[in-house]
């Protein structure tokens, strides 16, 4: 069997390019905007409490809350589907279009679609589909794949993003973010006014009304949700909340962890299809609601992860996200610490195991999260199963389990103490070890470490002790 | 007034690597009017283990921690935040329901971090300094974040010429077995750090673990920087010979 490519393999293709250099810029001022917006706010730290008991509230309650907002999304015109995985979200998405004969797709950015992948699916079958988030168009244009799950080209400079738009689109090349914007704009503008149908995602879903809700910064959501014939929107099925009340807390949060914005530039809600007299808005809206893999999350000790409300704060604020180039080391669309848990949680521990390990468990993905997920302590749960399941590399388990004997036992320790100062003595000069053998290299090839001390500490206090 | 003992753990990093933290601790302590006790028979508390998902390995370890500081009284005092953490939440955690918990319990709530036991329980009278040298302060991690501290190092630098360090809360990099699991990661994370610290025109990089103060100063050493690294113990306390 072919060697699954590692965290590892793709990081170091990653680090140390303009890319990655990007990233680090694009996310520290993001998590800058971030502290702005949580310290000028008095009582944010209540404000946090609040959402995380929302959330943890709904995950309780799913149930319950999913019936009613299908309820009440019914009684509204709406129609709902729920999918086991994606194989039978794509179905019912294409059922869908195909009766609306339908050949323009357009999108609004969506992090479920693109775990679904339903842009290959409905090109299979013939019909074009756009992205029309700007971020999301520049990736479709250079047939890339996002890097962050709210900001996607955070590892392109706009030189790079004006040299694709001259290339593919025909126009003068600038690097201007306004007329960057103006040419996406002008492009996507014809492209909305003819589209046959629209897919969104869905931020929020709130139960007591059967709304969802979209949280644009571009007003591309409600275009793509108001301007074409049908609507679908397609959301993870944890992506709920009981009442209005809760979704304003989270739409506060949201905004400030997420941009570092007080509140989205459009916060756009869905209630049901045109009604007798509207003056736009579609004839159809279907919301699809997605298990793929959440209930197994749900029922797990990780369970607390779908409590995540994408803002992408723990990516921002996250040491390895930022070297790494962001989400592309991450090989799949969750990425960072939040994808750390979700990844394994909907594709499996094989190959995605080693993403546990891609952290410092520093603790600052915690520390911003703006529902309190414990996420260092997952990913400590999610090492420990793969330790359970064999899937740590042999000289961890070995040499740990060498090292836990000596620790374990007082007289031992003392010898290995011992050993370690004698082994070391070829490989030092001046006290300090330049390079080590075996995996103790990946230690040596930046780093020196000091040799042993003739004298331990206990050594010495037994001297003096005694003395 | 009766003198207090403290039991000092002074962690297996210090213990072999670097002995000259675990003297100064001894002779802060002992500044304060402390007695100093070492358990006898200190390790290990396991927390590689811990984190690296071998929770067997990690049982055994803190097991025979337990044992060992349990046959102690009074403060356990420890040189590192995360040593700390470990005992204080993770012991707790990994024995609840087992017959060691409430041995876990009792360990825990007499473990302090130096800094807290220095400021907060002792308000002893000290101040880190180095004859004027200019300084930078890294938070690590478990000690920031799951111990919460922050104010004590702060107070016991206010005398110094203290550098604004870049982004002074981001971890270095270390993460103990990950720095060898990911060591081009671990490095990556670390040159930002270090970039960040000789930009601040520090002389010194002051920190209160010395498992990171390792990784940083291999690092510094590898490219030729003329920084110095001291665990803040070395910063206080008279005739304290580096």
């Amino acid at each position: 069997m072919a060697q699954p490519v590692t965290f590892v393999r793709r990081a170091a293709e990653l680090i140390g390019t303009d890319g990655a250099a990007a990233v680090r810029e694009g996310a520290t001022h993001l998590s800058d905007r971030r502290q702005q917006r949580a310290e000028e706010l008095p009582g944010f730290d209540e404000l946090r409490d609040r959402a995380r008991a929302i959330r943890l509230h709904s995950l309780s309650h799913l149930d319950r809350l999913i019936a009613h907002f299908a309820d009440h999304l019914t009684e509204a015109g709406g129609q709902v589907h729920f999918a086991a995985d994606g194989e039978e979200a794509n179905g019912i998405i294409t059922r869908i279009l195909e009766a609306a004969s339908a050949n323009l797709v357009v999108k609004s950015k969506s992090m479920v679609t693109e775990e679904i992948a339903v842009n290959s699916r409905l090109e299979e079958r013939g019909m074009e589909v756009v992205e029309t988030d700007l971020g999301e168009f520049i990736i479709q244009l250079s047939q890339d794949t996002p890097s962050h799950i709210i900001a996607p080209v955070l590892h392109k400079t706009r030189q790079e993003i004006g040299r694709l738009f001259a290339e593919k689109l025909g126009v003068d090349e600038t690097d201007v973010p306004e007329e960057l914007n103006q040419i996406a704009r002008s492009h996507l503008r014809q492209i909305f006014l003819r589209a046959d149908a629209g897919i969104t995602g869905v931020n929020l879903a709130v139960a007591e009304s059967g709304s969802i809700v979209l949280v644009t910064n571009e007003g591309n959501g409600r275009l793509t949700s108001t301007a074409p014939r049908v609507h679908i929107a397609v959301m993870g099925m944890e992506r709920i909340v009981s009442r209005w009340e809760d979704a304003a807390v989270i739409l506060e949060v949201l905004a400030r962890s997420a941009t570092g914005q007080r509140l989205s530039a459009y916060t756009n809600v869905v209630t049901g299809p045109r009604r007798p007299g509207d003056s736009d808005g579609p004839e159809e809206v279907h919301v699809v609601i997605l298990d793929n893999g959440r209930s197994g999350i749900l029922a797990g000790e990780t369970g607390e992860i779908l409590a995540c409300i994408r803002c992408g704060a723990c990516l921002n604020i996250c040491p390895v996200f930022r070297a790494v180039g962001g989400g592309h080391a991450y090989g799949s669309v969750y990425s960072g610490p939040v994808g750390s848990v979700v990844t394994p949680g909907l594709l499996g521990m094989d190959p995605w195991w080693d993403l546990a390990h891609a952290s410092t468990l520093c603790g600052a993905c915690e520390e911003v999260c703006p529902v309190g997920i414990q996420i260092p302590s997952m990913l400590v749960a999610l090492r420990r199963i793969a330790a359970e399941e064999g899937r740590l590399p042999s000289w961890m388990e070995r040499g740990m389990s060498f090292y836990s004997r000596a620790a374990s036992e007082p007289d031992r320790w003392r010898r290995a103490k011992k050993w370690a100062r004698r082994l070391s003595a070829p490989l030092s000069a001046r006290g300090w070890i330049r390079r080590l053998p075996g995996p103790g290299r990946g230690w040596t090839t930046s780093r020196d470490l000091p040799r042993p001390a003739k004298e331990s500490f206990v050594d010495w206090w037994e001297q003096r002790d005694g003395a | 007034m009766e003198a207090t003992t403290a039991q000092l753990v002074v962690t297996c990093l210090v213990d072999s690597l670097a002995p000259r933290v675990g003297k100064a601790v001894v002779a802060v302590l002992e500044g304060q009017g402390v007695v100093v006790e070492v358990p006898n028979g200190q390790t290990c508390c396991g927390q590689p283990a811990f984190n690296i998902g071998l929770l067997d390995d990690a049982r055994s370890m803190a097991g025979h921690t337990l044992d060992v500081l349990d046959a102690t009284e009074g403060p356990v005092v420890v040189p590192s935040g995360s040593c700390t953490a470990m005992i204080v939440s993770h012991y707790r955690h990994m024995f609840r329901g087992t017959d060691r918990e409430e041995q876990a319990e009792r360990v825990a709530s007499r473990t302090r971090e130096l800094t807290q036991y220095l400021v907060d329980d002792l308000g002893a009278d000290v101040r880190a300094g180095c004859g004027g040298c200019s300084v930078v302060y890294h938070h690590s991690c478990h000690g920031l974040r799951e111990l919460g501290i922050r104010s004590q190092p702060d107070h016991l630098l206010r005398e110094v010429d203290r550098r604004a360090l870049d982004d002074e809360e981001a971890c270095c990099g270390f993460g103990g077995l990950f720095s060898l699991e990911m060591p081009a990661v671990s490095t990556a994370i670390m040159n930002s750090k270090l970039d960040a610290v000789e930009a601040s025109g520090a002389e010194v990089l002051v920190g209160g673990d010395i498992s990171c103060l390792l990784h940083m100063e291999g690092g510094l050493r590898r490219r030729g920087s003329k920084v110095e690294v001291r665990h803040i113990a070395e910063m206080m306390g008279d005739g304290v010979d580096r």
